[in-house]
Formats: structure tokens, C-alpha cells, sequence
């Protein structure tokens, strides 16, 4: 339960510890608050032979909203500071960011956890990476080759792997466009555990009425995914149960010895409608 | 002062820790954590070890008063920040504080492995939320693992001292002045 050895640096700007990403190649990996890396490595499931330290980069931990309303938040972000808000910027849209933030691990984790850091790492059960995919997010990467953006369907590409390239930095991580009836809901083993199955909605409501929505889930497949068939029937006017259960029939859920295909399918069934109910509600 | 984008550390490196507000230096490998430069290094052993892997809580100590699980954190990453242990709560000659006398009064340990984490834990909860509900104590507890079963107590030792440290203060309260270290 002890780390192999490696040697550490600490980056003192982006493009200082993507240089070094380059020059050291596959065997050195970024850490930022390190809550799923340091456990992978204390286990020896991963064993970099560099870490490159970026939670200096203090430029990286803030979180703003644009003119237009997009929410763009630094890779350093906490999830506490997410759960917490202190300058208040999720009012207004994205309250749904907040009210996710206590699915995450425990409290300790979240204290040193990053929103970027958890998009980095690719997780198919992580909360982040589903609601990037729901939101519609936009990944800002710096690398030696410069700046790009990735959107949030072109990110996740499968099981902790992302389009990162092994010398880009995931530098910020942009919500578009606000979000007032959306919800994240999820069923695990115990609390703070890793979900399950966890279902994310964000429906466009007008008059009272829904007229359609974007609907994901993590913990179905190799990364987090919209599941078409399930707004197809959001969008003609379907009622949520209708639409919980076009999502259970479209996914082929991994089993495990936490439950079979058949039990995730149900949780499908299940979490969509609860997310559906708790989006029109909040 | 080095102005190189990065500084590279050799095998072994020099790190310069803030624990309970007293200044250590440590020549260590990069790889270990903080819990363990806390124990073996600094031989402050009230801070336990168990899983190693971030689900028990019994490492959990303060860095910038905030918990934090100290498994999973490399020592070299808490150069800069503040950190505070179970060591921080007593006054020094051996007396406790008043969260450390609310769990034995509640009878909130038996075999006592977890309780520096619930102790370290319910202190930095505090700080930040001491109006917090028993409800958003209980999820807060849920974070550290206790296997004598003491949950109920634990809980109960926690409201039991914020509800004190509330009524012990003048209305509007500055609740940074219930706490002693």
C-alpha cells in the first residue's frame, strides 16, 4: 500500500509543466488534488514515474460566469468551492452544479478533489463527467502545440481515457449555457461510494411545459453517455416514465458483483424519472 | 530565486512542513504521504492509519483547516499550507478540549482507532459550518468509518458540542473563539 517511486515536480505555469509532460513522456502524469490518482498509486495500479504537480497554479482555481451567462470554471476548482459558491456564481442556472457536488466521495474528498482533475481522469461513473456531457461542456487544453477546446462528446472516449493528449493540460472547463431545470441523481452501494448507475437531466421548459431535454448516463458504459432514444421521447411530448423507460431499453449496462444488466436497466429506469421529477421541481 | 518553469526534485528532497503552527524539515522520498512523514517522521501518532486508500478517514487531519484524507496526499504537496492534527485540539498538558470532552462524555468511542479522524473531521466541519443541523453532522460522519458501530453517540457528541459552542458565545456569534489550540 505504499506508492513506487517517482520524482516530483512542481509546475510553476502551465506552459512550464506541459514542456515537461513533453519531454518526459508517457511515464510522468499530472496531479492536481490527486484523490483518485494518490489511491491508484498507493495501490500500484498506476505508477508514473514523474508526477507534475499544477496545484500551484493558482490562476487555475477560480470560477466566473461570461456576459452571455456561460459558466466557466479553472481546472483547480475544488469541489467544495463548487459546493460551497462562495462568490455566489451559480445562481441564476447552474444550482444544479451545486446541488451534484454532494454525490462526490465525502466531504475530505472534495476538499482536495478538482473539477478538472476528476474530467481528467475519465471516471464512467463520475458525476463531473456527466454532467459535462449533459451541459454540453467544453474542455480549454494547453499544450505545447497551444490552446484548443474539445467539446464535451468528443471528450470522454472510454474507460479513464480522455482526448487529452499525454503533453495538454486541462486548463478550464466551460458550461455554455445556463441550466435552471436540470438534475443529477445516482444510486450507490453506501453513501459517497461510486455510483452504480447515475442518471443526469436537463429539460427545456417553457409555459410549464416540457418540451425537451437532454438526458445522460454514467456507469452504463466506458465513459458517460446522452441517450437519444430517451430525449426522442422527451421532445414528442412523452411523460417522464415513458422516457425513464426508453433509457432503460436503449443501454446495455455492464454486470458486475454489484449487480447484473438486468439491475442496472431497473436503476436506469428508476434514476431517470427521479432526475426528470426533481429537474421540473427545482 | 529560480525562475525555471519547473523545479525538479531528486530521489530524495527536502520539505519544509507548517504542523500545529511549528515549522519542520524532513529529507524524504517524493512517494510518501503525508500521514506518514506525520507519524514515522514527526512521530506525531495520534493521527492513525488504515485503508491507505482514502475510504476509512482515520488519517484525516486539517490542511488549511479543511479535512483532507492525509493517504492520499504526498507530503511534498503540503509544503505552503497549514497543517493541523489531533495533536492540535488538547491544551499541551494533556487536557481536552471541549469537542475531545463531548465524545467521551457520549460515550462516542470504544476502541478509540477511528476517533482522531471524527475528532480532526468534526473540528474542521465546525470551523466552517457551526450552525450545521444533527442531519448535516450524521452526512458529514458518514465520511469516516467507525467498526464498533459508534455512529449514533458520535453524532450526538458532535451536536452536543456545537450546540454549546453556541450558546457560549454572544449573538452574533464568532464561533472561531469555541475553539481551542
Amino acid at each position: 500500500m505504499k506508492p513506487a517511486p517517482f520524482q516530483y515536480h512542481r509546475a510553476r505555469d502551465v506552459d512550464g509543466a506541459a514542456g515537461l509532460l513533453a519531454e518526459l513522456g508517457e511515464d510522468a502524469k499530472v496531479i492536481a488534488g490527486g484523490q483518485s490518482l494518490v489511491a491508484m498509486m498507493n495501490y500500484r495500479l498506476a505508477r508514473p514515474g514523474h508526477l507534475v504537480d499544477i496545484a500551484g497554479l493558482r490562476e487555475l482555481d477560480r470560477m466566473h460566469r461570461d456576459a452571455d451567462g456561460a459558466l466557466r470554471i479553472g481546472a483547480l476548482t475544488t469541489h467544495h468551492t463548487v459546493e460551497s459558491d462562495p462568490a455566489g456564481v451559480l445562481e441564476a442556472g447552474f444550482e444544479v452544479l451545486n446541488r451534484a457536488m454532494t454525490w462526490i466521495g465525502h466531504l475530505p474528498i472534495r476538499t482536495r478533489g478538482t473539477v478538472g482533475g476528476s474530467m481528467a481522469h475519465g471516471d464512467a461513473t463520475a458525476e463531473w463527467c456527466l454532467l459535462a456531457v449533459t451541459l454540453g461542456a467544453q474542455f480549454v487544453a494547453r499544450g505545447p502545440r497551444g490552446e484548443r477546446t474539445i467539446a464535451a462528446g468528443d471528450f470522454f472516449l472510454g474507460y479513464y481515457t480522455t482526448a487529452l493528449d499525454p503533453d495538454e493540460i486541462l486548463v478550464e472547463i466551460v458550461f455554455p449555457r445556463p441550466a435552471p431545470h436540470a438534475a443529477l441523481t445516482e444510486f450507490a452501494e453506501r453513501r459517497g461510494d461510486f455510483a452504480l448507475v447515475a442518471a443526469a437531466v436537463d429539460l427545456d421548459v417553457e409555459d410549464g411545459e416540457v418540451r425537451s431535454g437532454r438526458v445522460a448516463l454514467g456507469g452504463v458504459a466506458s465513459a458517460a453517455v446522452r441517450v437519444p432514444e430517451a430525449e426522442a421521447v422527451l421532445a414528442d411530448g412523452g411523460s417522464f416514465e415513458a422516457c425513464a423507460s426508453a433509457a432503460a431499453q436503449a443501454v446495455e449496462p455492464p454486470a458486475d458483483a454489484s449487480g447484473s444488466t438486468h439491475y442496472r436497466r431497473e436503476l436506469v429506469r428508476t434514476l431517470v424519472r427521479r432526475a426528470c421529477e426533481e429537474a421540473v421541481s427545482s | 530565486m529560480n525562475t525555471d518553469p519547473v523545479v525538479t526534485h531528486p530521489p530524495l528532497q527536502l520539505i519544509a512542513l507548517d504542523v500545529n503552527g511549528e515549522q519542520h524539515e524532513v529529507i524524504t522520498e517524493p512517494r510518501r504521504t503525508l500521514v506518514d512523514v506525520l507519524r514515522h517522521d514527526l512521530r506525531l501518532t495520534g493521527t492513525h492509519v488504515g485503508c491507505e486508500h482514502g475510504i476509512c478517514g482515520a488519517c484525516t487531519v486539517l490542511v488549511d483547516e479543511r479535512p483532507v484524507r492525509a493517504c492520499l496526499m504526498f507530503a511534498a504537496q503540503a509544503e505552503g499550507a497549514r497543517i493541523r492534527t489531533v495533536e492540535s485540539l488538547s491544551d499541551g498538558d494533556g487536557g481536552l478540549n471541549d469537542l475531545q470532552r463531548a465524545f467521551t462524555e457520549h460515550h462516542a468511542l470504544q476502541c478509540g482507532f477511528c476517533t482522531p479522524g471524527f475528532l480532526i473531521l468534526a473540528d474542521g466541519f465546525l470551523a466552517e459550518r457551526p450552525d450545521a443541523s444533527k442531519e448535516e453532522i450524521r452526512e458529514v460522519v458518514a465520511s469516516n468509518l467507525c467498526r464498533c458501530t459508534g455512529y449514533q453517540t458520535i453524532v450526538e457528541a458532535i451536536d452536543a458540542c456545537a450546540t454549546a459552542r453556541r450558546g457560549a458565545c454572544a449573538t452574533p456569534c464568532d464561533m472561531s473563539a469555541g475553539k481551542e489550540h
